[in-house]
């Protein structure tokens, strides 16, 4: 399991920069690999979806669906798009330090 | 191991033309796929895929169990009455497990997605429709020509 330094952390990633062990995740880890993925400032929007798809995973034990972020976490998918363009789902899933959705929707 | 890199999709134009409800998810799902990949996407309907864009027939498109290999049914007990609702039903709850939109919402969440949504206009005049038939989530009634201009740098996928 690759391991890389974020915002002075050691954290286990996949492959694809992913994290495989949600519990070692911080927000200073969040806004270091927002901007990684283009995201220069997490704004209230982006921690609203965040928090969310955290909680939603501990409850539920998989990465949550943009539908069950739409529903659930009460965020409409055009703002989704618009707080994590060209990939919602797997932008925010990387931020939330929680592995790469595997779902077709 | 193949150490070739390809060029990723950029764009993608999905024809959707048949209406039973296995014949236009394939397409829905590509499309919202695309999306969720920042691909760029555009969605035509045509034929009986415009069942999936009317407003009096999105929520009632059915699987058939007649003349259907796949359903494992023969077609003489496919035809009794309540058959294709039945089949129908269990499909969509399956779905519905899996959190896969019905059709009309998946079409909205589609078009929120980014995509563009268009009907085929031959069919249209064919069938007697008008813009007012289709859900408010569809761009605008083109021909072929436009749809080939709408494609340019797409990977056209047909369904």
């Amino acid at each position: 399991m690759p391991v890389k330094e974020i915002a002075g952390v050691q954290v286990e990633v996949d492959d694809e920069g992913f994290m495989t062990n949600p519990d070692q995740w911080t927000k200073e880890i969040a806004a270091e690999l927002a901007k990684e993925e283009g995201i220069e400032e997490l704004t209230d929007g982006h921690w609203k979806v965040i928090e969310f798809m955290r909680k939603d995973f501990k409850e539920k034990g998989t990465v949550p669906t943009i539908r069950r972020i739409n529903k659930v976490g009460g965020v409409p998918t055009k703002e989704l798009y618009t707080l994590f363009p060209n990939g919602p789902a797997k932008k925010a899933a990387k931020i939330a330090g929680l592995s790469k959705p595997q779902g077709c929707v | 191991m193949d150490n070739k890199e390809y060029e990723p999709i950029k764009k993608v134009s999905i024809v959707i033309s048949k209406g039973s409800l296995d014949g236009v998810y394939p397409g829905l799902i590509m499309a919202n796929g695309a999306r969720m990949e920042g691909i760029e996407a555009t969605v035509f309907f045509t034929f009986f895929g415009l069942e999936a864009i009317m407003k009096k027939r999105a929520k009632k498109l059915k699987v058939a169990t007649v003349g259907n290999p796949a359903m494992h049914m023969p077609s003489l007990i496919g035809i009794l009455p309540g058959m294709s609702a039945f089949a129908t039903h269990m499909m969509k709850k399956e779905m519905e497990k899996l959190d896969i939109p019905p059709v009309d919402e998946f079409i909205e969440m589609i078009k929120d997605a980014g995509a563009e949504l268009y009907a085929c206009k031959a069919t249209v005049e064919m069938f007697h429709l008008t813009k007012d038939d289709f859900l408010p989530q569809v761009d605008d009634i083109i021909n072929v020509g436009t749809f080939f201009e709408k494609s340019a740098g797409a990977q056209i996928i047909f369904t």
